[in-house]
This record gives C-alpha cells, sequence and structure tokens, in this order.
C-alpha cells in the first residue's frame, strides 16, 4: 500500500479543473433543459445541498481512512446516531411523555451501561477461574434488572397518545444546538466501538463496524419510545424560513418579481440557497480544521503511523490511542452530517437508513476522490451524489436506446423497468476502475 | 404429558428452525471462510454472490417449470440449482481474473482486496436487482409438509403439534451431503490437499510447485457452490428478496469468526452456533414455561426478534475479545 501513497507529481492544476468541471455539471443541471439535465435550479441546489452534507460525511470516513487507514464499513449507523439529535434537542415537547416514564428510562439506561462497565471492571480485577463465574453472573443480573426496568416504563410512553406521538419527545431547543449533540452521540459509539474493535486486523474492524452499523439502524426501526420507529419522525424544526411564509411576505413578492420570478419558485430556491450556505460554512470550517490538523505535528503523527505501524511504536507513539482517537473524531464528523441531513430532509425515516446507500456509496466517494486528501473528498461527494442522482434518469434513457432494436416485448419491458436498478452497477463498476486505474483518487494526497 | 408438550415445543419451534437457519449459515460461512484461508481477505461480495445466484436459480426453475419439467415432491430449484452454480462461477471466476487477480499479484494489503469487494458488491446487487428485481419471490414448489401440525396431533394425541418442512429437510441433507463431500475432499483427494498447503504457507506450497492460480480457481468455484447452495436453501425456507441476503452476511461472518477464519470445521460449528443463539435469545419461552408448570407474567423472550442481529454481533465481539482466532484456531495473516 506504501508505494500507492508516493507522491507523483501532479499537476497542480488538477483539482481547480476538476472543481470546475463539477461546477459546470450544476450549473448545466440548473440552466439547460434537455435529455440529460432538467434545467432547473431547484433541482440542482436540492442535488447541490445533498452532496454538501455527503461531502461532510466523506470527511469523516476520510479521517479515518485517509489518515489512519481504519476501514468503518458501519458509517449509516453513525449517521443514525447524529440524526437522532435533532428529533431529541430540537423537535417539541410531547405532553405528558416525560412524565410517563421518562426518569425511568434513564435509570434503565444507566443501569444497563453500569452493568457493562462492573462487568469489564471485574473481568479485569477478579483473578481467573472465580471471574469466569463472576462475569455471566453480573451481566445475568444487570440485563434482568435494566429490563425490569426498562420495559414498562416504554410501554408507558409508547401508549401515550400513540396515534400522533408516543414517542419521548424533544426539548424544544434551537435545532442548530441539536448538532453538536448529534456529533456527540456518534462519538460515543464510536468509542465503545473502538474501545473493543481497534487494534484487531483491519478486516475485524470492518465486520464489527457492518455489525454496529445494522445494529444501531435496527434499534431506530423498533424503539418507537424514542424517534418513533418507522412510524417516522416529522416536523423536525428549521434553521431557515419555510417557504410558505415567504410566499405570505409582500416584501418577498416584490423582490420575486423585481428578479423575474413566480414567489413559490423564488421561495424554493430561496429556502435552498439558505440551506447551501449553512452547510458551506460547517463544510468549510471542517476543511479548515482538517487541514490544520493535518499539517501540524500531530498530522505527520497520524500519517506516520498510517505508513509504518511498527516504526511509529517503535518511536514512542501509542498507535492503539491515536486510532481510538481519529476514530472518534471521524465518526462525530459523520454524525454531525446525519444530523444536518435530517435538518434539511424535516423528516427522521429509518425505513430509508440502507447500508448501500449510506456507507458504501461514502466509501465510493471517499476512493474516487482521492483517500487522504480532504478536497479530493468533496469533490468525490459532489461528483458521485450527482452521477448517482442523475443515473435514475439516465439508466432509463440508455436502456431505451440500447434496446430499441429489440422487439417491443416483455423482455424489453422488462429490461426498461429495472433500468434505475443500472446505478449500482455503475457505481460498482466506478469504484472498480479507480481502484484499479487511479488508486489515489481523481485528487491525490499531496 | 407435560414434559411431552414441552419437549414438541422446544423441537418445533427452536431446534428444527434453528438447524435449518444453522446449516445456512454454516454453508455461507463455509464459503466465507474458505476465501479467507486461500485468498486472505473478507468478501463483502459473498452475501451478493449468494444472491445473485439464487436469482440464477430462480430464473433456471422457472425455464424447467415452463417446459414442464419437476421433481415430483421435491422443489425443481434442486435441478436448477447445479445449473446456477454453473452460471454464477462463470461470473465469479470473470470478478477473479478482472478484478481480485490484479492486486492478488501486487500483493497488496488485504483491505485494497476488501475494498475491491466492496465494488463487486455493488456490481452483482445491481445485476441481482436488474434480473429479477426487489419484490419477495416464492419459488417452492412441491409438497411443502413432511409432518403437519394437524397429522402430527391426530397421531401423537399430544396438544402441542409438530410440523416439519419439506425445505427444511432438504436444507439439512443437502448441508451434510456438500460438508461431507468437501471435507473429503479436502482430506483425500491431491487437488483439497493442495489447497490446505496453499492456505497453511503459500511460500513452500509454492515451491513443492502447487499452480497458485489452479489452487484459486478452485477456491472460488467451490466457495460458489457453496455460497449458491446456501441462498437456494434460504430461499426454499423463507422466500427469495434480493436485500435479505445482504443482511445475512452479518450473521455469515460472525458465524466464521466464531469458528475461527480460515478453518472450514470451525465455519459449521459456527454457523450453529450462532443460529441456535439468535433463535434461542429470540424466542419467548413462556409456552414451554407452562408446560412445566410455571406461571410466568412476561413472554420469557429475552430480545425482541428485530434485534437477531445484534446477537450475532455480541457473539462476535465475545469471540474477537477473548479468542480472537476463533473457538476452532483459525489463522490470523
Amino acid at each position: 500500500m506504501s508505494n500507492t501513497r508516493q507522491a507523483d507529481a501532479s499537476s497542480p492544476l488538477r483539482a481547480p479543473l476538476i472543481f470546475l468541471l463539477v461546477m459546470a455539471l450544476f450549473v448545466l443541471e440548473g440552466t439547460t433543459r434537455n435529455a440529460l439535465f432538467s434545467g432547473s435550479w431547484n433541482s440542482a441546489l436540492t442535488i447541490l445541498n445533498m452532496g454538501l452534507i455527503s461531502a461532510i460525511m466523506t470527511l469523516g470516513v476520510n479521517m479515518q481512512w485517509g489518515y489512519a487507514g481504519l476501514f468503518n464499513a458501519g458509517v449509516v449507523g453513525f449517521l443514525a446516531l447524529g440524526a437522532l439529535g435533532p428529533v431529541l434537542v430540537a423537535t417539541a415537547p410531547v405532553e405528558g411523555a416525560w412524565a410517563a416514564g421518562g426518569p425511568r428510562v434513564l435509570l434503565a439506561l444507566a443501569v444497563g451501561l453500569g452493568t457493562l462497565a462492573l462487568a469489564s471492571q471485574v473481568w479485569k480485577r477478579v483473578k481467573a477461574p472465580l471471574s469466569f463465574l463472576l462475569m455471566p453472573l453480573v451481566l445475568l443480573l444487570g440485563f434482568v434488572l435494566y429490563r425490569y426496568l426498562f420495559d414498562p416504563a416504554v410501554m408507558a410512553i409508547e401508549a401515550n397518545n400513540s396515534a400522533s406521538a408516543g414517542n419521548i419527545g424533544g426539548l424544544g431547543w434551537p435545532v442548530l444546538l441539536s448538532w453538536p449533540v448529534g456529533a456527540l452521540f456518534a462519538a460515543a459509539a464510536a468509542w465503545g466501538v473502538g474501545k473493543v474493535a481497534l487494534g484487531l486486523r483491519s478486516d475485524y474492524l470492518a465486520i464489527a463496524t457492518l455489525g454496529i452499523g445494522e445494529i444501531i439502524v435496527a434499534v431506530l426501526r423498533n424503539e418507537e419510545w424514542l424517534a418513533r420507529g418507522v412510524k417516522n419522525m416529522s416536523g423536525i424544526p428549521r434553521p431557515v424560513p419555510y417557504e410558505l411564509d415567504l410566499q405570505n411576505d409582500p416584501g418577498f413578492v416584490a423582490k420575486a418579481a423585481d428578479w423575474g420570478m413566480d414567489a413559490s419558485t423564488a421561495s424554493a430556491i430561496w429556502v435552498k440557497l439558505l440551506y447551501a450556505g449553512l452547510f458551506g460554512i460547517v463544510l468549510l470550517a471542517l476543511i479548515l480544521l482538517a487541514e490544520l490538523a493535518l499539517k501540524s505535528p500531530w498530522g505527520r503523527m497520524m500519517r506516520a503511523i498510517r505508513d509504518n505501524e511498527t516504526a511509529a511504536s517503535a518511536m514512542g507513539k501509542n498507535v492503539k490511542a491515536r486510532h481510538l482517537q481519529i476514530f472518534v473524531l471521524g465518526s462525530a464528523v459523520i454524525g454531525l452530517a446525519g444530523a444536518m441531513m435530517v435538518t434539511f430532509d424535516g423528516l427522521l425515516s429509518p425505513g430509508g437508513f440502507n447500508p448501500l446507500r449510506y456507507t458504501f456509496l461514502i466509501w465510493v466517494m471517499v476512493i474516487v476522490g482521492g483517500s487522504g486528501n480532504n478536497w479530493g473528498s468533496v469533490l468525490g461527494a459532489l461528483l458521485i451524489w450527482f452521477l448517482w442522482i442523475k443515473a435514475e434518469v439516465w439508466g432509463p434513457q440508455l436502456m431505451n436506446l440500447v434496446t430499441a432494436p429489440l422487439p417491443a416485448g416483455s423482455l424489453r419491458q422488462h429490461l426498461l423497468e429495472s433500468a434505475p436498478h443500472m446505478r449500482f452497477v455503475a457505481m460498482g463498476l466506478v469504484l472498480l476502475l479507480v481502484l484499479r486505474f487511479a488508486p489515489r483518487g481523481l485528487v491525490p494526497e499531496k | 404429558m407435560d414434559i411431552l408438550n414441552a419437549i414438541v415445543a422446544i423441537l418445533n419451534f427452536v431446534v428444527i428452525p434453528a438447524a435449518s437457519y444453522g446449516a445456512q449459515l454454516a454453508l455461507g460461512a463455509l464459503g466465507v471462510t474458505l476465501i479467507y484461508g486461500i485468498l486472505r481477505f473478507s468478501n463483502f461480495a459473498h452475501g451478493d454472490t449468494m444472491a445473485f445466484g439464487t436469482a440464477l436459480v430462480i430464473l433456471v426453475t422457472w425455464g424447467l417449470q415452463a417446459m414442464g419439467i419437476s421433481l415430483g415432491p421435491l422443489p425443481t430449484a434442486l435441478l436448477a440449482l447445479p445449473i446456477g452454480i454453473a452460471l454464477c462461477s462463470v461470473f465469479v471466476l470473470g470478478t477473479d481474473r478482472v478484478v481480485y487477480r490484479f492486486y492478488r499479484q501486487k500483493r497488496s494489503e488485504p483491505i485494497i482486496l476488501v475494498m475491491a469487494s466492496v465494488g463487486v458488491m455493488f456490481l452483482m446487487n445491481g445485476l441481482t436487482r436488474l434480473v429479477i428485481g426487489v419484490d419477495d419471490i416464492r419459488f417452492d414448489d412441491g409438497a411443502r409438509f413432511l409432518i403437519s401440525v394437524q397429522d402430527f396431533k391426530a397421531w401423537s394425541g399430544l396438544a402441542e403439534g409438530l410440523s416439519l418442512r419439506v425445505s427444511q429437510v432438504i436444507t439439512l441433507v443437502v448441508t451434510f451431503l456438500s460438508c461431507w463431500a468437501l471435507f473429503r475432499f479436502l482430506s483425500r483427494s491431491r487437488s483439497g490437499k493442495a489447497m490446505r498447503a496453499y492456505a497453511d504457507n503459500e511460500d513452500l506450497a509454492l515451491l513443492s510447485g502447487i499452480d497458485p492460480e489452479r489452487i484459486v480457481r478452485l477456491t472460488w468455484i467451490i466457495a460458489t457452490a457453496l455460497a449458491v447452495t446456501a441462498g437456494t436453501l434460504y430461499g426454499l425456507d423463507k422466500s427469495f428478496k434480493a436485500f435479505n441476503y445482504f443482511q445475512i452476511l452479518l450473521p455469515i461472518f460472525a458465524a466464521a469468526i466464531v469458528g475461527g477464519l480460515g478453518n472450514p470445521l470451525g465455519a459449521v460449528a459456527g454457523g450453529f452456533i450462532v443460529a441456535f443463539s439468535e433463535v434461542a435469545v429470540t424466542y419467548p419461552w413462556k409456552k414451554i414455561a407452562t408446560y412445566l408448570g410455571f406461571q410466568p407474567e412476561g413472554l420469557l423472550q429475552l430480545l425482541s426478534t428485530e434485534y437477531k442481529f445484534a446477537v450475532s454481533f455480541v457473539i462476535l465481539i465475545v469471540v474477537l475479545l477473548f479468542r480472537p482466532t476463533g473457538l476452532f484456531r483459525g489463522k490470523a495473516y
């Protein structure tokens, strides 16, 4: 691997040129209407906003993989934990839910965590033959106590106004405050996973994180008291004005008329521009911090550990602690992106947390962009996200063209109907081609 | 009498379902373990190999049914299975040729091969969706039950019924035969010995004139055959849905790691350990406790069924923490 990381002399113009190309794609999407592009700024800005959020996810994954060589296959889980942030912090409190069982749930969770901590202490402190007996006993008693506290509380909360609520509700605080909280949730989980799985062979970390990702998503789907599960949590507050309020604002309508747009299009575009600005600020701040960190002695140490663990640990660097640190940091950034995504959608729908889309597609973005390079990850995210969205439109058109010579039978019909699935094939091919022919990505690490 | 009822209930709700699920996991884990032992990476595309192969088997099954060929009481899919395996092997060998061989010859780090397998996973997932769609497909035909609940109740006079589905019996029989054939092949035949030698010590095996590319091809074919068999059995037992096969990747990895990655015997044991723990932990034991004379208040269910992944995950973590090479001492490269 080390030889693929060596810097070749690459043109300094490469990154700006690719950046311009990606910008041109978005401008084309916004301005031209033809078979390939929709010609709507509304659509272009929607893609851009989700692209910016994806870029934050790739920054997180890039910290873990690009700086430290850790393969996190549970991105979707950390994203989902981050998405919990706005639900628990920013949504309106639910009448009566807290009284129904809030303290008891907190107590049960504390007992659960306490049991795990106690069990690990027992394992460490108690001598061998006795600990084999004692640790399972601690776990068993803790589990019984936890369920005894947890189950009635959950039933009480879920019974409370179950048609429209049935969840514990939020605190009603400003939604921007919930973003760092989402990051904190993801970081806490990453600390737990990292404590257990880091230091094992790299594949094992991938498999362990794959598991934790599946479990976190399963929790979100099934624990209705937490965020209504698959009933979905809507009405997450916004940091920007609502389109309807803008349309009812005479000042805004007058301005929209000045620009030569009708009020509804103008309001949709204005809201999306505000989001784009907000996401752009977060992204730029993160890149700035990441670049400063990477250029500092800390960044040099991380790369030294990545490139040669043995040598780094011979120099007295604590490889395991540094790995844990970067794993937690990267996951926090992914969690932040999750919180932003839910805020942008205004909706938490755990049914949509699919690992192909939220774990492996993010990986494609990182590899394609150039692992180890923050700007590369951002470019990869914007480009791949654009292609992912447009492939659903382009796939059927391509299929239509390819199958034109076929008679209009059931085979052609079937191929046309399943053409949107071509995007998976396309992404697989892109990943394989980049891994093979440009393993360092479009914008390689310097 | 109540003890008998309890035993029948345990057989019906725990032992039989867990045994057939365990057999499917064992076949899947055998494939993962072989790839890990010989090619030295964790193949993330294994779940989608199962899905893709099963999709091919379903297409062939439909073809056979259209021609009016059937196996009577047995599902036609068994007849289609060898053809599905052959087609899927051709595809998998193609991916080895085009994708993995390059990294093998460059001696890339295992994690790069894992990433390449993610690419292959996307590709196979997309192809499966393209070929057969994303709907639930039932493709079992022939007789459904070997023993039905009513027959059993009438025969035994017990309150609790026992049912044994044909798909469950087929799963166990086919798994037993596949394992028997595989272990015989690995321990007796020249190629099998060469495979084991290559897995144990690559350099030594190369010195003694073993052709590595042949070993690799053989490994892919065997792993694909096991994967497609496992996928077809799983599909016959439950139903075919492309995304389900991605989700059983975690229990399969857990099974392979529990037994010790690279150790075929361990993979089989791991499959059954994971399956029995999953079913035992998510089964509500109230009924059985009642038969035994207890009056429990709750359902006596340790975890709700949605969290069955959690069981695989916990087993995985416990094994990784306390015995990183698995119960049967696999290898750690």
